[in-house]
């Protein structure tokens, strides 16, 4: 038992100093008004979250963020889930698919943001090639700010694509196969056997990747300081996010209570989307049961 | 009948590799388009219609890079945290896993409860508040201080406690004790040697997550001979945003060592995240 404690003790000490206390002391923090240096720091009591509801950047930056979380998911999974289906088949070519599509996941944020701001870029960008191939014009995808969060939608797909396609491919091959070949006997067809079999089988799976990959959008950032940084650059206000709002008020302006109370809604939101996973598979165990 | 329907399902399925086809292609796209422009000349790389391969393909673009910004240490920095990362990450899951997975001790359920209800909340939401506990100790701007909130992984300790719960027979460790054995012992001669596919899993997670850390270095590391290539690169973007061939350079410098790991490795990782991003 003592081996237990000993064998615990750093653990938990790193634990309790690089998670637990400072998750405990951003709630503290946004009750107060303090710029990291000063030595008064006063309690203002929910000053800094009645602060958040008149601030337009944190609305819009709340805004865009949802917006960009909701899209994404929404299209990786809707492109991720018929890839799936067709790759759950038996084919040479499976591990090869696999792999390219995957190759995205694993590769850093900064230089594939790098890489993406370069294909938009207005005057050389090989996407406005491809427009002009086939005779449509350049759109300024990052400047123009009714684009560019669409921009990075489209990038946040790419990225996150594979990594849904995988976990919905292995979900697939965990349905047994008499139920297929029951409903093929039974002569249902290939979109019936879909809707009826493969989907209410999948559920359980499409909500995890629904609610993680949800709660990882939310806190998307480094596409955003990459692609707003140096010029050809998409404006700030169009792609703010949470976490990128954040960093500007705790890091550039030193707001550290202010932006702590925005990191505790942010904390709050990934909280909510946790609580709805637990229910919605809840539910479906009650049902079960 | 029957014949034309096989046919129609052929022509189903070649349009199905058709589509793939392509799709893999956008999916490779942003890298390849990367990879040619950092070889191309600046001449090359400002041209209307754009060409996709250079006409030479010349290093002058990352021999150019790792002379106007000090590439060379910020890719050290960052094989340094990313190594430093994984074996920590790797021995803390092996332990706290092969604890909470083995023994019974009071505390047991409070302690993994702990890790388990805060694991789901983002770095992103106390980070401020780390960041001041940093300055507080003065840990700003050191390489401790970059590495520190990457010393173990929530997520690694979970699926070691899973492995070695379900699959290490507790009659193993029952010989060894008979034997004499203590129980360190036991953990790195019975425990370890049989977990080689779990802590792989937890290693290459750590070290992908390692490599490509960019908020925290962008917090604590200010000495620019304290970043790593994914800090370095924007420090580098910021200031030569126009030198687009030096840029894709360092970017395939940052991207090489990860594509590296996943051609080696590219089966297992694929099965590991999705098995692990099932179960957690």
């Amino acid at each position: 038992m003592l081996f237990c404690y000993v064998a615990l003790l750093p653990i938990v000490a790193l634990f309790l100093y690089v998670r637990i206390i400072p998750i405990g002391f951003s709630f503290l923090l946004s009750f107060y008004k303090w710029n990291l240096i000063s030595p008064r720091r006063p309690f203002v009591g929910f000053d800094n979250y009645l602060g958040l509801l008149d601030d337009e950047n944190f609305i819009l930056a709340l805004k865009n963020t949802t917006i960009y979380s909701f899209s994404t998911v929404l299209l990786s999974t809707a492109i991720a889930l018929p890839l799936a289906v067709f790759l759950s088949r038996k084919s040479r070519l499976s591990a090869f698919y696999q792999t390219v599509y995957f190759l995205p996941v694993i590769t850093p944020m900064v230089p594939v943001s790098i890489a993406w701001k370069w294909i938009y870029d207005y005057n050389y960008g090989i996407l406005n090639y491809g427009f002009s191939l086939v005779g449509l014009p350049s759109v300024p995808w990052l400047t123009d700010p009714d684009i560019a969060l669409w921009a990075l939608v489209v990038m946040g797909v790419w990225k996150v694509l594979g990594y849904n396609m995988v976990l919905f491919l292995v979900g697939i091959r965990n349905i047994p196969l008499e139920y297929m070949e029951a409903a093929s006997l039974d002569g249902a067809s290939d979109w019936q056997r879909f809707w009826r079999i493969t989907l209410p089988l999948l559920r359980p799976i499409l909500l995890y990747v629904l609610v993680t990959s949800t709660i990882a959008a939310y806190n998307v950032f480094t596409q955003v300081y990459v692609m707003t940084l140096g010029s050809q650059s998409a404006p700030g206000q169009a792609v703010r996010m949470l976490v990128f709002d954040i960093y500007t008020n705790g890091f550039q302006f030193f707001r550290m209570g202010y932006a702590s109370a925005e990191a505790v809604i942010l904390t709050l939101i990934v909280l909510g989307l946790t609580v709805v996973q637990f229910s919605l598979v809840r539910e479906d165990k009650v049902k079960e049961g | 009948m029957a014949r034309k329907r096989s046919l129609g399902r052929r022509i189903g399925l070649v349009a199905c590799h058709v589509v793939l086809m392509t799709g893999g292609l956008l999916m490779v796209l942003p890298m390849l388009w990367m990879l040619v422009t950092a070889f191309k000349s600046a001449a090359e790389i400002a041209i209307w219609p754009p060409v996709f391969l250079p006409k030479e393909w010349s290093f002058e673009n990352f021999s150019g890079a790792f002379e106007t910004a000090p590439f060379a240490r910020f890719f050290l920095n960052s094989v340094l945290i990313a190594v430093v990362s994984t074996v920590s990450v790797i021995v803390t899951s092996l332990v706290a896993g092969t604890v909470f997975g083995k023994y019974q001790f009071p505390g047991r359920g409070l302690l993994f409860g702990m890790v388990l209800a805060t694991a789901i909340v983002p770095f992103e939401a106390y980070m401020i508040p780390l960041y001041i506990q940093l300055v507080d100790i003065e840990w700003v701007n050191t390489y401790q201080g970059i590495i520190l909130p990457y010393l173990f992984m929530a997520f690694g300790i979970f699926l070691m406690r899973q492995h070695v719960s379900s699959a290490i027979p507790t009659e193993l460790m029952e010989a060894g004790r008979v034997d004499g054995a203590g129980e360190w012992w036991i953990m790195a001669r019975v425990i370890a040697p049989l977990s080689g596919n779990a802590l792989s899993a937890v290693g290459i997670f750590a070290f992908i997550q390692g490599w490509g850390i960019f908020i925290w270095p962008l917090l604590v590391a200010n000495d620019q001979m304290l970043f790593n290539m994914e800090l370095g690169l924007t420090a580098f973007q910021f200031r030569f945003s126009a030198d687009t061939g030096k840029l894709m350079a360092g970017s395939v410098v940052s991207v090489v060592p990860m594509l590296i790991v996943f051609i080696l490795l590219r089966r297992r990782i694929i099965e590991n995240m999705a098995l692990t991003g099932l179960k957690g």
